[in-house]
């Protein structure tokens, strides 16, 4: 069974530690602004919300692809860009509807949330239960599952 | 059921792919005229570079890939296509469909001015192209490209990367005009000179001819330019004329439906090559953006195949990286009668962010010297998400757009 984030904004206290996490994992610095995931405040409401990539199935960073930089990797399921073969286009970064994949202008590609090849370093990070790793079928991203669908021009519809 | 795809391109190779995986058994037969594997062009500046080698730009990389895929890749350029018998002619023989992708993309073109025959002169489109620019455009040479917009602003980027000393001549009054408003486009423009290329906007090149083993660029202002090389890249033109006589229906590109068929049953286009609907407008455009084609060729393969999908029109959208400043626009960037648009403009720090609203959603948006989360854009547009009180606060600090978006679909 492979699994996803689950993210559950309602346990978040702005502690930052995935941001410090990830950014480590990734770039052995403690740098948030090289995190892969963000945590966004808002203030007006106390509400915090850890963000990052849900792997949708649309795979719209991977589609739009020109280059075929971005691949599934078949164990965790997760869309990896593949460093050697990415050319830096940001074709993904226009072509995802969440937004989740970005360009860094530090290394000249983008880069996503991969699941940390299935041991994912913000979950472990997380004191509070924010963010866990749990099946992919009950992850409660229907939201967004949901936004994804709305957002395919092949379905048709609009909100 | 048997396939046949003209164009091997992205649209094209995609379209295989999309027909391989709706139907084990179908027979899909890819044809393209270049001499390379498949592909993708977009990639030919980052060859410029030197970021990759033509390999890089393969549209897929495994030795032996289209075989495995069950698709046969012929090499030849088809000269006609005959509805009536349900063939195309290519090599000097029929291939017979029963249904057929017109995946041909578009090719550059040339403007009407004088002594762009002469040697030293190259569009860049194809990687036969990119030899050529590579063989002149070593450092130090004088450079001369024609066209700021899009295309050609990418083009700028890999030629400044080789080093040349570049000079830019746009007809439109600001750079990239098709994509950015006065604001930005006139932004990107004071960023190149800032980064030491000369840059003339409205001014056309008139002519150009041969100045001993140089070129000599006479522009519409009353200067003339020397240059060891010119790029032209004023415009692209789609490939459709093989069509004349098929009674296949074409005003710039192929006319095709929300399926992506065209006026003959049984012919679908895709890509460059396809006017088809815009998300934002809802009226036929070619868009020759590579999402477009990529969405264009999976729908149209699977409506080849029996699945209806209909295609609800594709978003116009682009990404740029000029010199290291990145812009992006999507949709109607330009506003809508009757809507608003909030903005915010740091000229000093090369920051710019304009976003064009239809009450209360979102329908267009520019950013300049930003990445961080700018497909959210793209998602606000095309779901119509209704804004509420966002609109407000976004009206006073359009770079709230995570945090809109967040608010609209999370929180
Ligand atoms: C330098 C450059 C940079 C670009 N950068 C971007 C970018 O950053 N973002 C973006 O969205 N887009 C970009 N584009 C545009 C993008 O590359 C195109 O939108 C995309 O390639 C379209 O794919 P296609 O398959 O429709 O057409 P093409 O890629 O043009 O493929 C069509 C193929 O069909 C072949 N063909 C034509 N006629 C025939 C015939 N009669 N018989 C057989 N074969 C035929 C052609 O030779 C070609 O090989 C760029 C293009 C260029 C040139």
């Amino acid at each position: 069974m492979q699994r996803s984030l689950q993210i559950d904004p309602e346990k978040c206290t702005a502690c930052m530690q995935c941001e410090l996490a990830c950014s480590y994992q990734a770039t052995e610095s403690f740098n948030p602004s090289q995190s892969r995931i963000k945590v966004f405040m808002f203030h007006e409401t106390a509400r915090f919300v850890p963000y990052t990539c849900t792997q949708c199935a649309e795979a719209w960073c991977m589609k739009a692809c020109p280059v075929d930089a971005i691949q599934v990797n078949a164990e965790t399921g997760a869309k990896e860009v593949i460093d050697s073969l990415c050319v830096g286009c940001k074709v993904c970064t226009i072509a995802c509807p969440f937004g989740t994949i970005n360009y860094s202008q530090s290394t000249g590609k983008v880069v996503k949330c991969d699941l940390c090849g299935g041991d994912p370093e913000c979950v472990k990070a997380c004191p509070t239960d924010a963010i866990t790793y749990v099946d992919a079928d009950w992850t409660g991203l229907d939201k967004m599952r949901a936004w994804a669908a709305k957002t395919d021009s092949q379905s048709g519809a609009q909100a | 059921m048997k396939h046949v795809i003209i164009g091997a391109g992205p649209a094209g190779v995609i379209a295989a792919e999309t027909l391989r995986a709706a139907d084990a058994r179908a027979e899909i037969t890819l044809i393209g005229d270049e001499p390379e594997p498949p592909y993708s062009r977009m990639a030919i500046p980052y060859v410029l570079s030197g970021i990759i080698d033509e390999t890089g730009t393969y549209l897929r990389k495994d030795e032996g890939y289209f075989d495995n895929l069950g698709v046969e890749v012929v090499q030849g350029r088809v000269e006609k296509v005959n509805p009536g018998k349900c063939s195309v002619t290519v090599n000097g023989g029929n291939v017979n469909y029963d249904r057929l992708l017109i995946a041909s993309g578009s090719r550059a073109v040339k403007p009407p001015i004088s002594g762009l025959d002469l040697p030293g002169i190259h569009h860049c489109w194809t990687l036969e192209d990119s030899r050529g620019i590579s063989d002149l455009a070593k450092e130090g040479a004088k450079v001369v490209l024609m066209g700021a917009g899009f295309i050609g602003c990418i083009i700028l980027e890999s030629l400044v990367a080789r080093g040349v000393e570049l000079t830019v001549v746009e007809m439109g009054d600001r750079m990239v005009p098709r994509m950015m408003n006065r604001s930005a486009g006139n932004m990107i423009r004071r960023w190149c000179e800032k980064k030491g290329v000369t840059v003339f906007t409205s001014t056309r090149g008139d002519g150009v001819e041969q100045a001993g083993t140089e070129l000599k660029v006479t522009l519409s202002n009353g200067k003339a330019i020397n240059a060891d090389l010119v790029v032209v890249a004023t415009g692209v033109a789609p490939n459709i004329e093989f069509l004349e006589g098929s009674g296949v229906k074409t005003d710039t590109g192929i006319l095709v439906d929300q399926y992506l068929e065209s006026s003959v049953p049984g012919i679908y286009a895709a890509g460059d090559v396809a006017e088809g609907f815009d998300f934002s407008t809802g009226a036929r455009t070619v868009q020759a953006i590579q999402p477009t084609a990529a969405d264009h060729a999976r729908a149209a393969a699977l409506n080849m195949t029996g699945i209806k999908t209909p295609f609800r029109g594709s978003l116009g959208m682009n990404v740029l990286d000029t010199l290291g400043l990145v812009s992006t626009s999507f949709g109607l960037w330009n506003g809508v009668g009757g809507g608003e648009r909030a903005e915010v403009i740091d000229e000093e720090n090369f920051r710019y962010v304009s976003l064009e609203f239809d009450e209360d959603q979102l329908v267009g948006a520019i950013t300049l010297g930003h990445t961080d989360h700018v497909g959210v854009l793209r998602g606000l547009i095309q779901t119509g998400t209704h804004l509420g009180a966002w609109k407000q606060r976004l009206m006073a600090d359009p770079t709230r757009v995570m945090e809109a978006y967040l608010a609209a679909t999370q929180v």
